[in-house]
């Protein structure tokens, strides 16, 4: 039990506007501690509305969410706020870095708002992970000096920065051309093997896929391998 | 921890638009400067009016009026007790006008802990002799000392010193007008009739200048020594009491009290000069009202830049939140930013504020009708300022907290999925 880092069980989502359309239908698997698992599916299949509710981002959904234990049913806005603060760490098709922010100062922010590690201490881990990442030499330049792969590296970065229980990813490498795609999946790799961590990506890229742990594909709000 | 982190974010957004932010914060700075300025200027210039009348008229006034006697002989005959009877033979006694045991009544009134001071006055009708002809006028016999301290006669003797009124015997202080009529200089003597036929001649030490010009032409000032010998009475010989109260808005009760208990007619000064009142919270009310809408339209920029802001920062906004942000946080981060704003502006305004009033006190105001003014009226009261400040911080707060109320209602889903 305690090996169960994320569990779904009968998720089902629909949207109303403007006619109901079911689209997710009573998705139920776990993920265990250290698994590398990538989620595929045509366009439209549901695995991205999926994901953003496994986030804890999308609270509109039935059936029961439970991360790291916790059951995320009735938590209250800010609560979950927290949970994504601590637990969950995202990279995303687009990097999302703040401008305002230097690349250093945009991965402490996450930390920074935990606020279990002194200024100091995470200004020191934002190093570390950038280091991991091999951008350690970009870490006081403005986001917008960087290439998109680098880009992608910080967002990985800050991601880690709260030593989060499950990484989650939507279409990470979606925006990369093919040598910094494999730039992100070996970091991705090496994550899971060395520091074994969990990983739940999103992606339509069936290559990325194949190397992954395991595969979940879906098709029309379901769940057809897994 | 997580606020100074707030902060620092509210920080950067703020100085990554810092164009933006400058001209909502003058907006600020406007609008206080203009609110410090018209309030410290609208209410330098009531100051100055109502003291024309206010620091000059006694809070209450005791005094005897001249009344034809309520009982006529007839009236007290029993036969004619149903009868309209026209008969009026007492007719009003001069010597009513005196304050009877005046010397108690002031002793009294100068132990009460409500009043701030007394000073007895004497009015003399008189006629001036000029030549030939005689101009009527009115001798006020004062305690010099005491009418200064109370009523700043000082401010209004425009020429001479007033002290000389008391250590000059047979002196007297003309006012401006009748003092031109009369063509005489100070240090000349003059020579005055009282209504009954006593003349005495008067050294004049000094003109004196009310503002009101029809006062000016008639009235003048004498020590209490001078006008008692001037009417042939005794020293105890007092017409008015002038009483200053510690706080002017309980005159009405006070006058009420004190005319009962002494027997005597009592005038507040509320009662004798209420419209100067009206008039005061008038422009008050205006000056105010004029500040607060430009602190108003201040807001409306302020909230439109926000918003401006908000639409621009959707996306980190949106990776705030998903990165562990609430929805509070997005809140307060950006009525961080309209605070501060609110803040920096409002505490440059209050400055320019300052200046601004500085300035129109320096400018040159000179007029007949108020000899102590030189330039422009400034009322410098703090509450002032404080208004300022408080307004300033409660109209960005409220122009901030709509917009970062949408910010933080923003999903984070739509945002990052729309991409």
């Amino acid at each position: 039990m305690s090996n169960i880092i994320l569990s779904a069980k009968n998720i089902s989502k629909s949207f109303h506007d403007p006619v109901t359309v079911q689209i997710l239908k009573e998705v139920t698997f776990t993920i265990n501690k250290g698994e590398f698992v990538s989620v595929i599916g045509k366009s439209g299949c549901g695995k991205s509305t999926l994901l953003y509710i496994l986030s804890t981002m999308d609270t509109d959904y039935e059936g029961e969410l439970q991360i790291d234990g916790m059951m995320m049913a009735n938590k209250k806005e800010a609560e979950l706020a927290v949970v994504r603060n601590e637990k969950i760490g995202f990279v995303f098709q687009f990097h999302y870095l703040l401008n305002e922010f230097t690349v250093l100062r945009n991965v402490m922010l996450p930390g920074l708002k935990l606020g279990k590690y002194p200024f100091k201490e995470i200004e020191h881990r934002a190093y570390e992970k950038l280091k991991i990442l091999g951008i350690e030499k970009e870490a006081l330049k403005p986001p917008n000096q960087l290439s998109g792969g680098q880009k992608q590296r910080v967002a990985i970065a800050r991601a880690l920065i709260n030593d989060p229980v499950i990484i989650m990813g939507d279409e990470p490498t979606g925006n990369l051309d093919k040598k910094n795609s494999e730039i992100v999946f070996d970091i991705f790799q090496e994550l899971s093997k060395e520091f074994k961590q969990t990983l739940l990506i999103v992606t339509h890229d069936n290559e990325f896929a194949e190397r992954t742990n395991r595969i979940i594909e879906m098709e029309d709000g379901r769940i057809i391998r897994m | 921890m997580n606020l100074k982190l707030l902060t620092s974010i509210s920080k950067s957004l703020l100085l990554a638009r810092w164009k933006q932010t400058l001209v909502a914060a003058i907006g600020v700075t406007f609008s206080i400067t203009m609110f410090i300025t018209l309030l410290s200027f609208m209410s330098g210039l009531n100051d100055l009016l109502d003291g024309l009348i206010v620091n000059r008229t006694p809070h209450v006034r005791l005094y005897n009026e001249i009344q034809p006697s309520k009982k006529q002989p007839i009236d007290l005959n029993s036969e004619y007790k149903n009868h309209y009877n026209f008969v009026s033979s007492v007719k009003p006694k001069n010597e009513l006008l005196q304050i009877q045991n005046s010397g108690a009544i002031m002793q009294m009134l100068k132990h009460d802990e409500r009043v701030l001071g007394v000073a007895p006055k004497i009015t003399a009708q008189v006629f001036y002799n000029v030549g030939n002809i005689d101009l009527t006028g009115v001798i006020n016999g004062i305690d010099v000392e005491a009418e200064n301290r109370l009523f700043l006669f000082k401010d209004y003797v425009t020429a001479g010193n007033y002290i000389d009124l008391k250590n000059t015997p047979n002196s007297i202080i003309l006012g401006k007008g009748a003092a031109e009529k009369m063509l005489a200089n100070i240090g000349d003597v003059i020579q005055v009739t009282t209504t009954k036929g006593e003349r005495l001649q008067l050294k004049v030490v000094g003109y004196f200048q009310s503002g009101l010009q029809d006062i000016d032409k008639v009235q003048s000032y004498a020590s209490m020594a001078t006008t008692q010998k001037l009417l042939g009475e005794s020293n105890a010989y007092v017409t008015d009491i002038q009483i200053k109260l510690k706080d002017i808005l309980t005159a009405p009760k006070v006058a009420k009290e004190l005319g009962k208990l002494f027997d005597l007619e009592a005038i507040d000064i509320q009662t004798a000069n209420s419209q100067f009142e009206t008039g005061s919270s008038v422009r008050s009310l205006i000056s105010y009202a004029v500040g607060i809408t430009l602190l108003i339209v201040a807001g409306f920029g302020i909230y439109n830049i926000l918003n401006m802001m908000i639409y621009e920062k959707m996306d980190s906004i949106a990776i705030l939140k998903a990165t562990g942000f609430s929805g509070k946080d997005v809140q307060k981060i950006f009525i961080g930013i309209a605070l501060t704003i609110g803040l920096f502006g409002g505490m440059l305004g209050l400055l320019f504020g300052f200046g601004l009033s500085q300035l129109i006190d320096q400018i040159p105001f000179n007029t007949a009708a108020l000899p102590t003014v030189k330039t422009y009226p400034i009322n410098y009261n703090p509450k002032f300022y404080l208004i300022g400040t408080i307004f300033s911080i409660v109209t960005t707060y409220f122009a901030g907290y709509f917009p970062s109320r949408k910010a933080s209602k923003i999903d984070p889903v739509v945002i990052i999925r729309g991409k």
